[in-house]
């Protein structure tokens, strides 16, 4: 299908896809840098561009809770937020997720305090991890595009049933300009359908939601989210498809490779840094250098399969992380460490901290990446503890 | 038991069922000898489990969780507790 390019603001490209998939109710508390969002759905709703309940909260839980609500009671909700708004959340998107609610939610990722920064990074969506949300780091603002309007239908699937985040770093990506594709209302809206809810709020058949479990069912309950996480898979895997097929785009299922064969180091990484990667990729290799991309896109589900097929019989993985699990590491990098346990093949794997805090990370960063993973194989080489890319070691002296 | 849905969801009123009475580790036990029908304890009760009959309060054991605030708040120390052996 044709749509119409257009230089737009990564939140308005967000807003555009909102808007087209017509959710019932909106309900967003501003934080920087997800504000905008914020104020191009509250001017659709205003100028009648979009019939949507556009509750006003008083912090991101009560935005959160007004969400949980809406969907309860058989609504398309949706919700944005950020970095500390996201934390205020963390209760309610685990009550949402294990009472089955399909939320979507714009996480535009900034790093949390202290010291206070709106910078990006993944810290606040990595601390959401846990909650049974499904997420999805895009990598352009086409991406978010995309990435929304297939979002709806993954979520609310009566066999996946969870929340959604598409998790956008802040700054790079909310507020950068770029040729953004988008496609008329009415054929975004086909697409994304409407929510057909399995069980709902109704007076006139009154449910519990939120309801007490002892011991011998919340087991039950949890493992009930490990097997919609694995429908999502499936989802994601047809959604995304059919996305390409009637939209033309495609920008990944569960992860997004790029000149990975032959390759003999890959690059992991997640978010708009896959971006800048991307383009030094293509340098490295036009001086012949085999170097690959793997890119994360769905980090819950998280996929396993996908990144060991795809990294092959590569010797060398480097994973670039923007979240840190203080005392292990790099987050990512520890994942991808416990998906490589029990392979046939063992590549060794050398995790970097890489843009924690909206530390720069450009392509002459992401080459002297390459260049220290390549000598893990040296004895002055690294020995697997993660390597903080731009550390100020005189910082601590 | 509780029937639950998706998601932990639901009907109305279901928690009717939740045995709270096995969470107890003393139960309440009422002297009607001495028991005035004042209703204190079925004001004090946090799980409504007392109710004033003719001869005197009737514990509802289904869900007294067994916090034991009735005897605190009888006026004339009808209650006492006893250890809940299972």
């Amino acid at each position: 299908m044709k749509g119409k390019t257009a230089i737009l603001e990564g939140s308005r490209a967000v807003a555009e896809a909102v808007r087209a998939c017509r959710p019932d109710v909106i309900s967003v508390y501003p934080i920087t840098p997800q504000t905008h969002i914020l104020e191009d759905l509250a001017r659709f709703v205003s100028s009648g561009q979009l019939k949507s309940q556009f509750v006003r909260a008083d912090s991101e839980f009560s935005a959160a809770s007004i969400v949980y609500g809406a969907s309860a009671a058989g609504a398309r909700a949706y919700t944005a937020s950020a970095s500390q708004g996201l934390l205020l959340m963390n209760e309610v998107i685990y009550a949402m997720a294990s009472t089955r609610l399909p939320v979507v939610l714009t996480a535009v990722n900034r790093a949390i305090s202290a010291p206070i920064t709106i910078q990006p990074d993944h810290q606040d969506t990595m601390s959401l991890r846990d909650t049974g949300a499904l997420q999805i780091h895009v990598e352009s603002l086409q991406e978010a595009y995309d990435a929304h309007v297939q979002s709806f239908r993954i979520a609310e699937d009566p066999e996946v049933l969870l929340p959604i985040f598409i998790c956008m770093d802040g700054w790079v990506l909310s507020h950068s300009y770029e040729p953004v594709t988008v496609f008329p209302d009415e054929a975004i809206s086909e697409f994304a359908g409407t929510f057909q809810p399995v069980q709902k709020l109704d007076p006139a058949k009154p449910l519990t939601y939120g309801s007490y479990a002892d011991q011998d069912v919340l087991m039950e309950y949890r493992y009930a989210l490990m097997l919609a996480q694995e429908k999502a898979r499936e989802k994601i895997r047809s959604v995304t498809k059919e996305y390409k097929e009637v939209f033309g785009h495609f920008d990944g299922d569960l992860i997004d490779t790029h000149r990975t064969e032959d390759a003999e180091i890959i690059l992991v990484a997640m978010g708009s840094m896959v971006s800048t990667i991307r383009a030094a990729v293509d340098e490295l290799r036009a001086e012949g250098r085999k170097v690959g991309l793997v890119k994360v896109r769905t980090f819950r589900p998280f996929p396993e399969e996908e990144i060991i097929k795809a990294c092959g019989k590569a010797p060398l993985i480097a994973v670039l992380d923007k979240s840190l699990s203080v005392n292990t590491g790099g987050i990512l990098a520890t994942e991808i460490k416990a998906a490589f346990y029990g392979n046939p093949v063992q590549p060794v794997i050398v995790p970097f901290m890489a843009g924690l805090g909206g530390k720069e990370v450009n392509r002459r960063v992401i080459k002297e990446i390459v260049d220290i993973a390549c000598r893990a194989g040296d004895k002055q080489g690294p020995r697997g503890d993660t390597i903080w890319m731009g550390l100020d070691h005189g910082f601590f002296s | 038991m509780m029937d639950l849905l998706l998601g932990g969801v639901c009907k109305a009123g279901e928690s009717k069922k939740l045995e709270t009475g096995k969470w107890r580790s003393f139960r309440p036990v009422v002297d009607r000898n001495k028991c005035i029908k004042c209703g204190k304890c079925a004001d004090y009760c946090p799980d409504s489990c007392m109710e004033i009959k003719e001869d005197g309060a009737e514990v509802n054991l289904y869900y007294c969780k067994g916090c034991l605030i009735c005897i605190r708040e009888c006026p004339v120390k009808a209650i006492t507790k006893e250890v809940e052996e299972k």
